[in-house]
């Protein structure tokens, strides 16, 4: 028939159309972002940044005027697109599929081994370390999360959060207790302040994201990996699985956490229940300082330590090694601009600046953090961030461990909320799933 | 194939029209195809090509590794399929169950959804005081950011600080420890009562419109030889609304059944077994974790049980109206 | 009238229950607009402690919201437009006419229906790439791009409508405007179009929401400039806080324009459009 013979031809032929120019994304010419024209004195390279402050707004506004400085300085104009985290990941896949990329991308370091088996992002060897200024200027921890090990990395730090045990002074000082210095001691003392509807510990119970970053944590304390060195998953084994269950046992045993966190799917409402009192100590990123302020908290009311280990821990590892790297795009047409941009990040100076309004530390060796004016705050994250903490897995399979066992442990603390018992067995047959699930999605 | 009558839809009413002579019509012929060309070549182009990729992408092993040159990826053949139907192993028992769940959830929400939409339609079918006003209150749900809709609904079903569990337990006086609606069993629940609030106002703008098409006179000729309202519901609205109502709940059924953002937006990433609705299942397993063939498998396969389903109900629907 | 008690009871309890479903939760949005940010995080209570307008403020800074709304109702009107035009079209075409390809087609654009929309994101993105480097026509990251993948969106569902509604409406019309001289177009704007009047505005007003409310192709297909509502709103919650009462003030606000065109078109569902036509 003539209607569907035509259709047909068209569609076959479209379709090889758009096969074709799919298998041919790796050459430059075919496509381009949309500023990247080296136009003017010194081109323009397009800049995706990530969501750091407290509004897509206010990030434009922080950033805008280092922008200008480092157009004075090089000549070089940068388009700025500030994307909130809803969509980014979502963005840079359609960037990659479709090759019509930025030059630069903020990413979440803890995507860096993801994005980097993409092949679509440049690998930054010692020439380009050159040129930003060299490899050692970072806080080695930072660095780890640039890429896998040993392969040349394809992304470098340019903002560090770490999290740290935040507790309630008052609410210490007049239980007469100190901060805990190891999880023991942390339990006994959140019972105590358990009392009179007011609870010791509030968590993100219903975010798979911190459920996932904690049984990292606590897998550490334990001495325990999530993937052995042939990269497959090890979620079942033992270090792994008690270090899951003391985190759930907060709910489940020790009953310091009240069970509606069962439904707090991201960290703002733990926050918002320790500025206003109701708990005595939370686990953040050192980015919760704004919002505690915010909602009423002075910072000389709460003090920060790092999160404990177990007396026997074989590790104090007391947090993930979080924040944003800088990634450059392979089919860049910029690279010489991109670089520069990225030495002008990274550079002291932008540091100090941006540091204060996105609650970041410093991935600079030596330097100050100035995210908050409590000095001991200050030398408390920092010590946590260059000493105490451990990158994620740097596979390309991390982000399937958060999706999969942080939703397992989301399912589990709903469970122990609606009043179900998760034992250790339950866990060991969850984690057990979890590694089936990053295996077919090999 | 398999459905060929597509939309064969009858009327009833309208006397017989004039019988079809098939004479040539040199003059007129290429009129249907002409009319149909704008809609063809924008369905071909945002439609129909992306689906044609989308069941190519499912014989790809289409991962991180290969997303930037699909021509590398290695063709896998029916693997993506054979581990998505794997009922033992973790990938098909979860995508049975999701499955499962949204089967449950469809046939709830477009059946309430309908019988609520019709009911409101032909409450107001009859001119009453504030008419006009009922029927724009009504649509306000449709009207509101599906965002912000759900997330009103999100504060109210929490466990401690919704207005749900206040009312029926502090209000009310009602004993017990308060239930968790979003997470849970309880969850099915709620995301049925979000998805009906959301449909139901749809499914009464489309039937009031039909309704309306209604000629008056009809009713009131039935109403002089005696028939109460509920035999006049049955004898003339519901089969003059049947063109309308065919297309209504076909649609209503297939995008129930797709529904992504009711869940999305109410359950965010933690999306508990018992609301685990399909289309946000398959935006798991591919989006979020970069195996996109895997997730076009999974498309695949509701593709085809749906147009399996479509086809039966049309077979059925045309044998319906051809007996009648 | 066919008024009897039974079916004046029916009204009143129908109409009170949907009622009271539909306005609980709009009275929820409305009273957190009108709270500070802490009481809407806090417990819910039904009358607010402390009104504040200040989110009705503050949400025109947090967001560019003002711009967002511009660009939603530029794109869904065009959308609109577009979509009925064409579906207009079609469903003429199926309605009045038997031709080969009619079942292809019909069966075609239903089955677009079946496939999850998340899945047609990156064919789709591709699709505009390609376009752009082989035409010239850039979509992605424009108004134009959105607008001509709304209304493919709607067009499937606004054509089977149509053709749903067109097939109610008695031959006979158009038969009587041929013999008046008019040829088949002109049957359709004369007789058949004012006929299925309530058909055409309840499609237009799907096709309409439809433009406005999608959330997915939105994020990826815009940029700043030409962000829409619907993604904008999202971005109330932030890294640090998720402004609740913006959001809430924020829907309100840009759903009274809605509302009020709904409150005028409700104006065509009238009764009877074909009474009386045919004599």
């Amino acid at each position: 028939m003539k209607i569907r013979t035509l259709a047909a031809t068209a569609a076959i032929a479209a379709l090889a159309l758009t096969t074709a120019a799919c298998g041919g994304n790796s050459n430059p010419s075919s496509s381009s972002s949309a500023g990247s024209d080296a136009s003017g004195s010194g081109g323009t390279i397009t800049y995706w940044a990530s969501n750091q402050g407290t509004s897509l707004d206010n990030d434009k506004q922080v950033l805008t005027p280092q922008l200008e400085k480092f157009t004075k300085q090089t000549g070089i104009k940068v388009n700025l697109e500030v994307i909130g985290w809803n969509d980014l990941q979502t963005r840079i896949q359609t960037a990659v599929t479709s090759g019509q990329a930025p030059d630069v991308v903020n990413i979440g370091n803890t995507w860096a081994a993801s994005l980097q088996s993409t092949g679509a992002f440049m690998p930054f060897d010692d020439a380009a370390f050159k040129a930003i200024g060299g490899k050692d200027k970072f806080v080695k921890t930072a660095m780890d999360t640039g890429g896998a090990p040993g392969q040349d990395p394809t992304s470098v730090p340019v903002y560090g959060l770490a999290y740290g045990l935040y507790y309630n002074k008052a609410m210490f000082s007049a239980a007469g207790l100190t901060p805990p210095n190891n999880w023991e001691d942390l339990v006994t003392d959140a019972k105590k302040l358990t009392s009179g509807g007011k609870y010791g510990f509030a968590l993100a119970a219903g975010s798979y994201t911190e459920n996932a970053h904690f049984a990292f944590i606590n897998a550490a304390q334990n001495g325990a990996d999530l993937f052995d060195k042939d990269g497959k998953p090890t979620f079942s084994s033992d270090g792994v699985v008690t270090g899951i269950e003391r985190y759930l046992d907060l709910m489940q045993k020790d009953k310091v956490v009240n069970i509606g966190n069962a439904q707090y799917d991201n960290g703002t409402k733990a926050v918002n229940d320790f500025a206003t009192g109701k708990v005595a100590m939370i686990l953040n990123q050192n980015n919760a300082d704004n919002s505690i302020v915010a909602n009423g908290m002075t910072s000389d009311k709460y003090g920060v330590v790092p999160f404990p280990a177990p007396s026997n821990a074989s590790a104090q590892t007391a947090s993930h090694v979080a924040g944003i790297n800088l990634s450059i795009f392979k089919n860049t047409k910029n690279q010489d601009a991109a670089l520069k941009f990225v030495n002008f990040m990274t550079s002291a100076e932008t540091q100090t600046a941006l540091g204060k309004p996105f609650s970041s530390l410093p991935v600079l060796n030596a330097a100050t953090p100035n995210f908050t004016d409590n000095a001991d705050e200050a030398k408390t994250f920092s010590d946590i961030y260059a000493t105490k903490s451990k990158p994620l897995p740097l596979v390309p399979a991390e982000d399937q461990f958060e999706s999969t066992v942080g939703k397992a442990m989301n399912q589990m603390f709903a469970t122990i909320a609606s009043g179900g018992t998760v034992s250790t067995d339950d866990i060991r047959t969850a984690m057990k799933t979890a590694e089936q699930q990053v295996a077919a999605a090999g | 194939m398999a459905v060929a009558t597509a939309p064969t839809i009858t009327t009833e009413a309208p006397p017989a029209s004039p019988p079809k002579r098939r004479r040539p019509r040199p003059s007129g012929w290429w009129l249907p195809y002409a009319l149909l060309a704008p809609a063809i070549v924008f369905e071909l182009v945002i439609h129909v090509i992306p689906m044609v990729t989308g069941i190519w992408m499912s014989f790809l092993k289409l991962t991180k590794a290969f997303i930037s040159n699909w021509g590398n990826a290695p063709v896998t053949g029916l693997k993506n399929y054979q581990v998505a139907l794997d009922f033992n192993g973790a990938v098909g028992s979860a995508l049975l169950q999701s499955f499962l769940v949204t089967c449950a959830f469809t046939v709830l929400v477009v059946g309430i959804s309908w019988t609520l939409g019709m009911a409101a339609a032909v409450a107001l079918q009859g001119k009453f005081f504030g008419r006009g006003f009922f029927r724009t209150l009504f649509l306000v749900p449709y009207a509101l950011p599906m965002y912000a809709g759900i997330i009103a609904w999100k504060f109210m079903l929490q466990k401690d600080t919704g207005a749900i569990n206040h009312f029926v337990y502090d209000n009310l006086g009602v004993g017990g420890e308060k239930p968790f609606w979003l997470i849970g069993n309880n969850s099915f629940a709620a995301v049925v009562v979000v998805a009906i609030w959301r449909l139901w106002p749809f499914a009464f703008l489309m039937l009031m419109a039909g309704l309306q098409s209604i000629p008056t006179d009809v009713y009131e000729a039935s109403a002089v030889d005696g028939a109460k309202p509920f035999r006049q519901w049955r004898s003339i609205t519901l089969p003059m609304v049947r063109p309308v109502n065919m297309v209504l709940l076909l649609v209503m059924f297939l995008w129930t059944f797709n529904d992504f953002n009711t869940p999305f937006v109410l359950f965010g990433n933690a999306q508990p077994p018992a609301g685990d609705l399909i289309s946000f299942h398959i935006y798991n397993a591919s989006f979020l974790t970069w195996n996109f063939g895997s997730g076009a498998a999974m498309s695949v396969m509701l593709l085809l049980f749906l147009l399996l389903v479509s086809g039966i109900y049309l077979i059925v629907l045309n044998r319906r109206s051809q007996r009648a | 009238m066919r008024e009897t008690n039974g079916s004046k009871a029916f009204r009143v309890i129908v109409v009170s229950l949907l009622t009271v479903f539909t306005v609980v939760p709009i009275y929820v949005m409305t009273t957190s607009a009108m709270k500070p940010l802490s009481d809407v995080q806090g417990p819910f209570t039904w009358w607010p402690t402390s009104v504040t307008f200040a989110p009705f403020i503050d949400m025109w800074k947090t967001v560019p919201l003002a711009s967002y709304f511009v660009n939603s109702v530029i794109v869904a009107g065009a959308a609109t437009i577009l979509s009925l035009v064409i579906a207009v079209f079609a469903a003429y075409a199926i309605s009045r006419y038997r031709f080969r390809g009619r079942s292809v087609f019909s069966t075609t654009i239903l089955s677009t229906q079946m496939f999850p929309g998340v899945l047609f994101l990156l064919p789709l993105f591709l699709i505009f790439v390609n376009v752009n480097s082989a035409v010239g026509i850039q979509l992605v990251g424009t108004r134009a791009g959105l607008v001509v993948t709304y209304l493919t969106f709607s067009l499937p569902f606004a054509i089977w409508m149509l053709a749903g509604y067109f097939d109610g409406i008695p031959r006979d019309l158009d038969e009587a405007a041929k013999v008046d001289g008019n040829g088949p177009m002109g049957a359709l704007w004369r007789v058949v179009l004012p006929a299925a009047r309530p058909g055409l505005v309840a499609v237009a007003i799907y096709s309409f929401m439809t433009s406005w409310g999608e959330v997915l192709f939105a994020s990826v297909m815009t940029t700043d400039a030409n962000r829409t509502l619907a993604v904008g709103l999202q971005l109330y919650s932030t890294q640090t806080n998720v402004y609740w009462n913006q959001i809430m003030a924020a829907s309100l606000v840009v759903s009274i324009p809605v509302v009020v065109g709904f409150l005028l078109l409700q104006r065509n569902f009238v009764a009877g459009l074909t009474a009386g036509a045919v004599k």
